[in-house]
């Protein structure tokens, strides 16, 4: 696997290398959503306003006839743009009111581009299509599995865990948060920015590194993260016979304890990954993915593949399902049950922390994403079945597909409910999910 | 360091409007998991409807505020319905899921432009309250005594929900005795030995979630009374665990761990903060460890460091009995 995730960084470090030279700025696009010939139009007379991260004004530009508006900047950062909605022509409106300001991220020596989508009609809260095409149902699809794919990384560990130890682990996203914020770490600030000694060493010591050495480090350091949580903690509370629900109840106050110190750490705004911000994407018959999701989606399968691989000929991995199956015929059997939880601990970890990698990079990386994709990722686990791993992931591409294909019919801000709801009717239906078996619902 | 001020605002905060809607809140936790042994995690859920029952009612529908009340109370207990009918069969485990992920699926639907017309959107609603506020005998801006520090709406609201929440508290104390009560702590206990002697585990267990949840729907409209608003924001999952802690910080199962928990929890929160701010404010903390906007961040920290301790430490919390709650899978 390793060798594998090593292969792509060779082919990502060209495009990590093309940065030109010159000036930055931010550059805003005004497009319109034409559902009648299902093009986008550029729209022209926009008033857009640029701020700095503190919120001081820069400037304010209208949009020309390529829907484009942009500014110099002295130097890179994080900036805000913010659209005025009273110079929208008529007829149109922003699907979400919320959204008339977004952050970008904008590198040195490069224009980054935030794109503000339009839609025809009044805006009610989200893109609801006037109509569905086929175009984006198939578009919608793709976004679908890809969430799926990414939430899928942090869902087989919460369900092998809960298989191993009937722990439903709430602060199990908090190692998808940690993944993002660890690669982001290495690949934004780097090593000699905390240590200043170690600028100069070679590669990870020294400063800022590309985004897959710092997704190297996230997986290690996750798979660390994992070992210490069932080494310093769950392990010790398993053999003072602490219950289950208050294992639970602990794992709510170690999620709480530690999303606040992320943001102590790492403050409120919202980043991103150098150098992969703004994107061209590239068309593949009717649906649009950009390169880096393309990268992202391959990496997710691959390690998926190599999860169900680990799963079905190793013999950790048979020991993991068989612990995962019947705790105490694993055990009369001889296997060290232990032992076994302890790596279901560090492999799930891991992989949370390279699924939040790859969320990190698709989207924003903030401090509080744990709270918003946890809820996710049990309706994943419950769909699939608690305490399968296969179930896992195809409850999250379930849960990904409902996300994104439920705008079709619902305001973009409800998305999240579909799949919330789906889990609820799947509970009334097939407790023991799709691919569990009856007996575990007990 | 003003040690006085400190003081004064940790007791104020103790019997303030944070703690008294808590406690009540906290009773329907207690009905649900202390007495019952369900793992209700979306109680924010109850207390929200409640809110945007009385809310909707008076200021979208124009209906009669005491009509409105009642209509909080109607919402919660749907709510314990819809919740109880997929996953009261099941294992605790899912029914913790299945109500947080509700409570997150009802506050996201409030929040939502699409339902703006009916719940106020993100801005939640307004203009209810002056119908209850017109009976307010406490006319001037603040009162000041002894330790105590509250403005005059406030003493009126603190002086109806007080009371409210010992009635409430005898209530649920009556009843935990009575013999239905006392089904309710089988089905705690043991859930297959209360079936074997004929009681329905599923329709009793219904039958709590609905009480507790009503509870909650109290604790809703009281808030939005106090504060004069419904603001979706304010219903977070995070709610929902921290009245966990305070109702573990109490004791599970226990008559007074409400109040007592909730007290508890608002005043050592208040005091967390004002020494915090204090020792800022002195210098005393080097400012690379924390600045005045991080005393908010480093207190929640402290929160859920301090439930995961008490859970392992401390589980009965300060007046529980270990023996009668060993928390457990069931």
């Amino acid at each position: 696997m390793l060798l594998l995730a090593a292969a792509f960084a060779l082919w990502l470090i060209p495009s990590v290398g093309m940065a030109q030279e010159g000036e930055q700025g931010v550059r805003a696009r005004v497009l319109a959503d034409d559902s009648a010939t299902d093009e986008r139009e550029p729209v022209e007379g926009v008033a857009v306003r640029f701020f700095d991260q503190g919120g001081a004004e820069l400037g304010s530009e209208v949009t020309d006839a390529e829907g484009i508006a942009e500014i110099p900047l002295p130097s890179p950062g994080i900036y805000q743009v913010e659209i005025d909605p009273a110079t929208i022509p008529e007829g149109l409106s922003l699907p979400n009111a919320d959204e008339v300001r977004r952050e970008a991220n904008v590198q040195a020596g490069r224009f980054a581009t935030v794109i503000f989508q339009l839609v025809v009609g009044e805006g009610d809260g989200g893109a609801r299509g006037t109509d569905i095409t086929l175009r984006r149902v198939l578009q919608l699809s793709v976004d679908g599995v890809k969430l799926g794919l990414f939430l899928g990384m942090a869902a087989i560990g919460l369900s092998l865990i809960f298989g191993t130890t009937g722990l439903v682990n709430f602060a199990h996203a908090e190692l998808v948060t940690w993944g993002m914020l660890v690669a982001y770490f290495f690949n934004v600030l780097g090593l000699s920015s905390l240590f200043g000694f170690t600028a100069g060493w070679p590669w990870i010591l020294n400063g800022p590194v590309d985004l897959i050495s710092a997704a190297l480090m996230a997986v290690l350091l996750g798979g660390l993260l994992g070992w210490a949580a069932d080494a310093g903690v769950f392990a010790r509370l398993r053999r003072r016979g602490t219950g289950l629900i208050a294992q639970m109840v602990i794992t709510i106050g170690l999620s709480i304890l530690i999303r606040y110190i992320y943001l102590y750490m790492f403050g409120g705004t919202g980043r991103f990954f150098r150098s992969y911000a703004g994107q061209q994407a590239i068309a593949i018959g009717p649906i649009a993915v950009t390169y880096k999701d393309m990268i992202a989606m391959t990496v997710a399968l691959v390690a998926l593949i190599g999860v169900g691989l680990t799963l079905q000929l190793t013999r950790a991995g048979r020991a993991m399902r068989a612990v995962s199956d019947d705790r105490d015929l694993a055990e009369s059997s001889g296997i060290d049950v232990q032992r076994v939880i302890r790596w279901v601990w560090v492999a799930g970890a891991a992989l949370a922390a390279l699924g939040g990698v790859l969320l990190g990079q698709s989207d924003v990386i903030r401090w509080d994403v744990g709270s918003q994709i946890l809820l996710l990722l049990f309706a994943g686990v419950i769909l699939g079945g608690l305490g399968t791993a296969y179930g896992a992931l195809v409850g999250s591409i379930l849960v990904g597909l409902g996300i994104q294909l439920s705008t079709l019919f619902l305001a973009s801000e409800l998305r999240s409910i579909g799949a919330l709801m789906l889990m609820i009717v799947i509970l009334l239906i097939r407790p023991q999910g799709i691919m569990g078996r009856k007996e575990r619902v007990g | 360091m003003n040690w006085g001020s400190i003081l004064e605002q940790t007791i104020s905060q103790a019997f303030g409007v944070n703690a008294m809607v808590f406690a009540m809140a906290v009773i329907g936790l207690n009905v649900h998991f202390g007495y019952t042994g369900l793992l209700n995690f979306g109680q924010i859920g109850f207390v929200a409807l409640g809110g945007y029952g009385l809310g909707m009612s008076i200021t979208i529908f124009g209906w009669n505020p005491w009509l409105g009340i009642l209509m909080g109370l109607v919402y919660a207990l749907i709510f314990a319905l819809l919740l109880g009918v997929p996953t009261l069969r099941l294992r605790g485990d899912y029914l913790a899921i299945v109500t947080i992920a509700a409570s997150e699926v009802l506050r996201i639907l409030v929040r939502s432009t699409t339902l703006a017309e009916w719940t106020g959107g993100n801005t939640g609603i307004t203009g209810f309250a002056n119908a209850f506020y017109q009976f307010n005998p406490f006319t001037e801006r603040v009162y000041d005594f002894g330790p105590f520090f509250f403005t005059g709406p406030n003493l009126f609201i603190l002086s109806i929900g007080w009371p409210l929440v010992l009635l409430v508290t005898f209530l649920v104390w009556q009843l935990m005795r009575s013999p239905w009560g006392r089904v309710v702590k089988a089905i705690r206990e043991d859930e297959d030995a209360a079936r074997a002697l004929g009681k329905n585990a599923y329709w009793y267990k219904m039958q709590s979630l609905m009480l507790g949840g009503v509870i909650g729907g109290l604790a809703g409209i009281l808030l939005a009374i106090a504060n004069s608003t419904v603001q979706p924001d304010y219903f977070v999952p995070v709610q929902t665990f921290f009245m966990w802690t305070a109702l573990i910080l109490g004791g599970v199962g226990r008559v007074w761990s409400p109040i007592v928990g909730s007290m508890l929890f608002w005043g050592l929160l208040t005091v967390t903060d004002g020494v915090l701010r204090g020792f800022e404010a002195e210098g005393w903390v080097p400012r690379w460890l924390m600045n005045a906007s991080q005393v908010g961040q480093i207190r929640f920290m402290l929160v859920g460091l301090g439930l995961a301790l008490l859970m392992i430490y401390r589980p009965q919390g300060l007046f529980g009995s270990r023996e009668e709650m060993m928390l457990d899978a069931r």
